[in-house]
């Protein structure tokens, strides 16, 4: 996707990290350095803040792009919906990558349904090689009709790899030229009203170009059954369809653009076909448009699967199904759930959770979104929203308790990332309610669930290229905050008395904020910042009492149950030496 | 040497299975042979079980179906319970099984923890079953010749890691198996799970 921008001159790529959508900026960055190029590739500290940064290039002339996944959407939905209204100059692409399963989402909601909403097209690529041709071709229809164009990818499309062929980039740099018309940039209700029309004549005439047209994969004869797919589901059905010599049975159409769906692809099928199945991912947009409940069938209809992945084997099953053929039955053993995801041995996180727990026995806490979530497996993660909503849904908490004679403890937790990107707000609108809670600032100076981007406190760009840096005390500090103050959770004999008297200080006068600071273990960037780690190895005072195992729950920190011990597992084992401080029989120590 | 390969590889956050997948799918291409891969990412990496496909030849689904790898590289013994469905009958499979450990998939295992352990490189484990896959499955669509090429050339002009790496890699081509499988019969194609719909 990154190739298929820079190819087609994008001079502007903004995003905020999120799985499966990450690779995306830091793929344009790094093709930016092979290539020589000057476009401007950045992280935003918000996807509503991406998305009008590449919206403003793109309407002085540019061709621009913003990324993000699937929820990062409804952070720049604002945005999108007024500029689907006032359209584009240069070309607009908007890609949010979905991710049904989910894999790592909080939903597996369908972004086409928000292009629906918007009222802009959506492409809907089936592989990494029909991305790279969806942005160009999403450029040419963002130009030709002067419109945000959303290329929508899967989980199952960002992160596969294919063997493509690349060569040099060359396209001339074209340059700004913002042409001042306050009636359309500036619209106020009464011009919005005929921007609206417009968009719908715009949809219209979308709705029959030529060059996104449904494809028929076995053109020629047209057969009673047809199959209509997009996305993975098309690659998925392209295979299974060969292998199981369907091809001279049913008719196939791929879609490349759900929505609008091409007006005459519509009656031609509708008049053509007896029995229609619709597969695709993850909510019936093509089906709907196709509004003949009685022919075609799919999610909507319950014919397909409403919810989670459609695996290879579902969409096998699904045809066979359709085509009349029996459904070849594969052995599954009875689902296992595998191993729990867990925060990696010596993450900062852990030894934040567990002097939390030591800190507040028993308290409401909420936290958010990043690697912190996991803080759920040690049990000091009771609620988690959405981006910034710790804060927001203490407050909500607090509320809710704040006349009962003994009110519970409220701790919440965020990460340095998700603090700029919604904490901020949520953090004054404490301030200014005078909510009594803790808020403990995750700071591991990186963004690290998706691979480690830089923050707005780390000063370095996606380039590596140096930039100014936020201060996060100082931004604590200018929301109102009287109480701030920052601590090492690896010092965990420190650490915990910190907390101790937060809380007790948010008991009586309003937020407290502990900012807890040490770097990502696999952040390469900060490893300076960290100490280097030690030997340690369990004494014979172990007596098998699970403490460290349950309490701490470091993947490294393996119960033998036959021999009543704990003994280090040295291939997992980072040697920052917190568990030193847990056991409460002294029985881990440091060792040469 | 099939040129039409379908592998699954399987283990835990952390182990470089997206690393081995790359590795592979970069030995295609050095083929000509077309590739697709498709991996985990985000929250799963976090210790997580781990899985990536890789689809070797003229493929479009980026996944493999059940009962149709051609091969299995588990990296973990005990993912051989979660992902030894996916194997085609007959086909190969190498697990990394550490001494003393259970599996219930006995094709092929090899200590390749112990083995890295050993090496003062804990972090190859990858690399020893990536070497002990390649010279174990001659119907893989590479041989360990080309691996050792591709390890080269993306290694160069880093001495000490670079050595490492192809040490594991070379033991791992070597490493004696734990149980060679021919006669060995696993439990996905005799016993069965649990009939899926």
């Amino acid at each position: 996707m990154a190739l298929g921008l820079l190819e087609n001159g994008c001079s502007v790529a903004t995003s905020y990290p999120g799985t499966p959508a990450s690779e995306i900026l830091a793929s344009a960055a790094s093709l930016k350095k092979i290539h020589g190029l000057s476009l401007h590739v950045q992280w935003a500290v918000n996807e509503k803040i991406a998305f009008e940064i590449a919206y403003a290039a793109a309407i002085a002339g540019l061709r621009t792009a913003v990324s993000m996944k699937q929820v990062g959407l409804n952070v720049a939905s604002d945005p999108l919906m007024s500029a689907a209204y006032m359209g584009t100059k240069g070309g607009f692409i908007l890609i949010s990558a979905d991710d049904p399963g989910p894999h790592s989402s909080q939903t597996e909601q369908d972004s086409r349904l928000m292009a629906v909403m918007a009222k802009i097209p959506v492409l809907d690529p089936d592989s990494p090689s029909q991305a790279r041709y969806m942005a160009a071709l999403g450029y040419e229809m963002s130009e030709a009709f002067e419109i945000p164009v959303m290329i929508r990818p899967t989980t199952r499309v960002c992160h596969s790899r294919q063997d493509i062929a690349v060569g040099p980039i060359s396209v001339e740099p074209r340059t700004a030229d913002f042409e001042r018309n306050p009636v359309r940039w500036a619209a106020t209700p009464k011009f919005r009203h005929q921007l609206h029309r417009q968009l719908e004549e715009k949809l219209d005439a979308v709705s029959h170009y030529a060059k996104t047209t449904p494809v028929c994969l076995n053109s020629g004869k047209r057969f009673s059954r047809a199959l209509v797919v997009s996305g993975v589901a098309a690659a998925h059905t392209r295979e299974i369809v060969e292998e199981m010599g369907l091809w001279g049975t049913l008719s196939v159409y791929q879609v490349l653009q759900p929505f609008p769906l091409h007006a005459d692809f519509i009656s031609e099928l509708l008049s053509h076909h007896d029995d229609i199945l619709v597969i695709e991912e993850s909510t019936g947009v093509i089906e709907m448009q196709l509004a003949d409940r009685y022919r075609v069938k799919g999610r909507n209809s319950r014919a397909v699967p409403r919810v989670g992945e459609l695996l290879p084997e579902d969409v096998e099953r699904l045809i066979s199904e359709f085509a009349g053929l029996p459904v070849k039955t594969v052995l599954i053993p009875a689902p296992s759930p595998g191993r729990r995801p867990t925060l990696c041995a010596g993450c900062p996180h852990r030894a934040s959770f567990y002097a939390i727990k030591r800190a507040v026995r028993k308290g409401i806490y909420t936290s958010d979104i990043g690697c912190y979530t996991l803080g759920l497996n040690l049990g000091v993660v009771d609620t988690v929203l959405c981006m910034g909503a710790a804060i927001s849904q203490a407050a909500g908490f607090y509320h809710a308790y704040r006349d009962m004679e003994k009110r519970p403890d409220i701790v919440a937790t965020m990460g340095d990332s998700t603090f700029f990107h919604a904490g901020i707000p949520a953090l004054i609108d404490a301030v200014v309610q005078q909510v009594r809670f803790l808020l403990v600032i995750l700071d591991n100076r990186t963004t690290a669930m998706t691979g480690s981007q830089p923050t707005p406190s780390t000063g370095v760009g996606v380039c590596g290229e140096p930039l100014n840096s936020v201060d996060i005390e100082a931004v604590v500090r200018a929301c109102g905050v009287q109480y701030c103050e920052t601590g090492n959770p690896y010092q965990l004999k420190a650490f915990i008395p910190l907390l101790k008297e937060a809380v007790a200080y948010s008991r009586d006068s309003g937020p407290a904020v502990v900012i807890s600071r040490y770097p990502c273990i696999l952040d390469r960037r900060s490893r300076n910042e960290r100490t280097p780690g030690i030997s340690v190895a369990v004494n014979d005072r172990c007596d098998g009492c699970a403490h460290c195992v349950e309490q701490f729950e470091c993947p490294a920190l393996i119960l033998d149950t036959t021999v009543h011990r704990v003994h280090i597992d040295p291939m997992v084992c980072v040697g920052c030496g917190v568990c030193i401080h847990v056991c409460p029989k002294g029985a881990i120590e440091e060792v040469e | 040497m099939n040129s039409r390969q379908q592998i699954l590889i399987s283990g835990v956050g952390g182990q470089g299975i997206l690393f081995v997948t790359r590795l592979l799918a970069e030995a295609a291409i050095l083929k000509g042979l077309p590739v697709l891969t498709s991996e985990t990412h985000g929250m799963a990496q976090r210790g997580g079980t781990v899985v990536s496909h890789l689809k070797v030849g003229n493929f479009t689904s980026p996944l493999i179906r059940p009962g149709s790898a051609d091969g299995l590289l588990i990296m973990k013994a005990e993912n051989a319970a979660l992902h030894g469905y996916f194997l085609k009958p007959g086909g190969w499979a190498v697990v990394n099984r550490p001494k003393d450990n259970t599996c219930d998939l006995t094709r092929c295992t090899v200590d390749a923890d112990g083995i890295a352990v050993h090496l003062g490189n804990p972090k190859a484990v990858n690399l020893v079953m990536l070497g002990f896959a390649l010279a174990r499955s001659p119907e893989m669509f590479c041989r360990a010749d080309d691996m050792r090429r591709i390890l080269e050339r993306r290694l160069t002009g880093n001495g000490p890691m670079r050595t490492a790496a192809l040490d594991a890699f070379e033991a791992g081509c070597t490493a004696p198996s734990g149980e060679d499988g021919s006669n060995v019969q696993d439990s996905f194609h005799t016993q069965g799970g649990q009939e899926d719909e």
